[in-house]
Formats: structure tokens, sequence, C-alpha cells
């Protein structure tokens, strides 16, 4: 079950944050190994040739890609302790919907936030505030996506609160205002260890966004 | 044994892939077609978030997306099953699974398209169809091994979708020469009884594809 654990990842990737709290959640041990994606690993580019991203979990030898792919093998694999996704089949198909929603909709839209003219970046923002209320009013009073504990939509959303401080100042987007009850599940999934020692130095992930953000947006 | 409900458009290979779920399964379901340019009332309270088809409702309860609604037939009802027992093969056939739902959308921009970006939905088709080639088959016969599994199922757009559109757009992409292996499974997957037994009719999905795209692309002028 154990063996060997070797995660492939980038500091401030979302998605590497993705598999780094499922795997603390489960308390598995791994070795990782950082990536300069501007001149990827042969490791990297075998063990992924297709798509050649990480994160990449490597499992005695053998890889498994993309992130809610990788979270679910985990859990399917640790399956003796703190279960990521519920046990009833149509609990399991809402939370893969809600955490789809995260991919193909917040993500999406918060890339569009960051583009060249100003009329674009305006568009893009009301665009990904709108993906935000969507989630916020699928969490509605619940404590956390999952019901009573953090689950699966939680893990694969709570990755993008590093992000919030940077659109802040960068982008002039006040999540804690627009979306408080977001905010306040935020600030709860960070009070479990799992979630917060995934999480780095604000000042150095603020840094990392600003210089991402001035690829596209100029101005 | 609680009612299975099934909304759909003829015309959708996102319907016909829970369809085959269903059939493979033996699982009886009642079919409700959908008209996309007036959605049924049921439709936006099952699927307020994305308002598309297909919407799979067990016991009144609404599941959205196609693939998901797969995994959670393959849950319900374990007969016949269409993902491998072992996790780690699970997680291949997931990736195959998302491959093509990020890559599949150049297929329909074929249809859709003139021109550039019609030259880049082809190159992009093409690059999908060469790396199933060369990487996702192997020597198989199907994805899913001797027989189908949920990665078939999910590239079914190409076996039955995709000639429609190469015919539309006079283009020829999947050639036997050009891509052997998927030009078999093509052929062997349309084979099987439950997918020849339902597939919308090609003569009446051409007819339907050709006015969209006039309407597309008058539209877009």
């Amino acid at each position: 079950m154990a063996g060997e654990l070797v995660l492939l990842d980038f500091w401030p990737s979302l998605f590497g944050m993705r598999v780094r709290i499922a795997l603390a959640e489960k308390g598995v041990k791994y070795e990782s190994k950082e990536e300069d994606l501007s001149n990827k690993s042969p490791l990297l580019l075998e063990m992924n040739p297709i798509i050649k991203q990480i994160p990449v979990l490597i499992h005695n030898g053998k890889p498994v890609c993309e992130s809610l792919i990788i979270v679910q093998y985990i859990d399917e694999v640790w399956n003796d302790k703190s279960p990521l996704l519920p046990s009833d089949p149509y609990q399991r198909a809402q939370a893969r919907f809600w955490a789809d929603f995260v991919d193909k909709k917040v993500y999406v839209a918060s890339r569009k936030v960051w583009r060249p003219k100003r009329e674009e970046q305006e568009e893009g923002k009301k665009e990904f505030l709108e993906t935000l209320k969507t989630m916020e009013a699928e969490l509605g009073d619940k404590p956390y996506f999952g019901g009573e504990t953090f689950g699966y939509v939680d893990l694969a959303f709570i990755p993008f609160y590093s992000w919030f401080p940077s659109y802040k100042v960068l982008d002039n987007i006040n999540i804690e205002a627009e979306c408080p009850k977001i905010f306040a599940w935020a600030k709860r999934c960070m009070q479990k260890e799992a979630v917060a020692k995934t999480f780095h130095d604000e000042k150095k992930v603020y840094e990392f966004v600003a210089k991402t953000r001035k690829k596209y947006v100029s101005a | 044994m609680a009612e299975v409900k099934l909304h759909g458009i003829w015309f959708s290979p996102f319907l016909y892939r829970v369809i085959w779920a269903l059939k493979l399964k033996g699982i009886s379901y009642e079919y409700i077609e959908e008209d996309l340019s007036n959605k049924s009332p049921l439709l936006l309270q099952y699927n307020p978030v994305h308002k598309k088809i297909p919407v799979l409702v067990h016991s009144r309860k609404p599941i959205c997306e196609s693939m998901i609604i797969i995994e959670y037939i393959e849950e319900k009802w374990p007969q016949t099953p269409l993902l491998p027992s072992d996790p780690y093969e699970r997680a291949k056939a997931r990736f195959w699974v998302k491959f093509v739902e990020e890559k599949a959308p150049a297929i329909w921009s074929l249809y859709r398209s003139t021109g550039e970006e019609q030259k880049k939905a082809l190159k992009d088709s093409s690059e999908m169809l060469k790396i199933l080639e060369e990487q996702g088959l192997g020597e198989k016969k199907f994805f899913g091994g001797d027989t189908i599994g949920i990665v078939d199922i999910a590239f079914g757009v190409i076996a039955h979708w995709f000639g429609v559109f190469e015919e539309i757009v006079e283009v020829k992409v999947l050639e036997a020469h050009a891509f052997p292996r998927l030009h078999a499974w093509k052929e062997n997957f349309e084979e099987v009884p439950v997918i020849k037994e339902n597939l919308p009719d090609r003569d009446k999905m051409l007819d339907y594809f050709k006015k969209r795209r006039m309407e597309i692309l008058s539209a877009s002028q």
C-alpha cells in the first residue's frame, strides 16, 4: 500500500496544492520534487508525456496525472482513513459535479481576469465573481461543501484562497466583501493543519502572482 | 425499482454516452426529449448551473454532466463494470476520459467554423487522434481491453459524430492509412450490439448539422 511515493510539483500550483492536502489528510509520507516549468525535467516528460504538466504522483514507479484524478486515486488506495469523497453514490456525483465546476468555470474565469485591455479585465472580473457567487450559493450555511466535514470539493477549491490577497491588491477584487461566506469558509479550512501547511508565505505567493500577471496584463 | 429518467437531445453524443452505459447494464429508463431552444422548466430545475443535457434523474434526484452520470451509474449498478477495479487502471481510464473532454471541442469547432478557425480545428483534431493512436490504444481492441469500457464510451463522439462533420466540411482526417488502430477501433466499436442498436440516424444528423452550420455561419456575418 505505501511503497515509494514521489510528487512532481510546483510550489504555487493550485493543482499541486490539492494533492498535497489529500496526502496530508491521509497522513501519507512522500518525496516532493520541485519542477521548473520553464525547463521541465526528463522525469516529468517521461511520467506525463501527453500533458507534460504537474502535479504527477508517482506510486511505485507508476504515474498518476491530473490533480482531481490523483486525489480520487489517493482516496481509493488509502481508503482506511479520512475519506475525501462521500460514500453515498448520489453525494459522490454532487461532489464530482462541483469539483468539475471549480475546474471548468471558476479556474477558467479566473484566467480571464488577466487580459491585455481594461474592458476585457472588467468582463473577466465580473465572470470570475459570478462563479464565486455560484459556489457561495452552493455552500449555503454548511460549514464545508461536503457538509459537516472537509471533503473533495473543499479540497478542490481551497487552494484558490491563496490567490485572494493578490486579486484584491492587483485587480481590485475584494472577495471578502463580495462573497463573505466563501471567505468565512476559507478561514475555517485554514484551521485544518493539512490545509494550513500547504499554504506558502503570503508575500512569496503575492510576488509570484504579480510576476505571472504581468505576462498577460499590459495595464 | 426506483424510476430512472433521462433528459436529452436526439443528436447529442453526450446523451448517447449515458444511453450506452444504461443499456450495457440493462437498466430501464424513460427518455425525455428536450428542446434546446425552449428548455423545459424541469430541465432548468434539474440543471440550474449549466442548463444542459444529459440529465439523469434517479428517484427524482438529478445528476448532471455525462461522465459524472456514468460514474454514478457504475456505482449504483455494478454489473457489467465500465471501469477497471484496480485504482491505478481506474486513474488511467479517468485520464483518457479527461483528455477527450478537453480535446473534443476541436471536433465541434470543425463543423462550426471556416477559414483559419477551421484550419486550427482540423489541426487540433488531428493532434488529438494522433495521441490516441500512438499512446492511448496500444495493441488493445478497445480502450477497455476486450470489451468496451468508460473510455470507449467517452470516445464515441469520434466513432460516429466525427465522420458526419468530416463529410459536411469535406475533409477526411480519420483515415485507415493514417490512423490504422483508431480506424479499426471505430469499426469494432460500432459493431458492439448495444452501440450498433443505439446510434442517432446518420442521414438525419447530416441534415441537422448541415443546417446548423449554415445558421451559425450566417449569424456570424
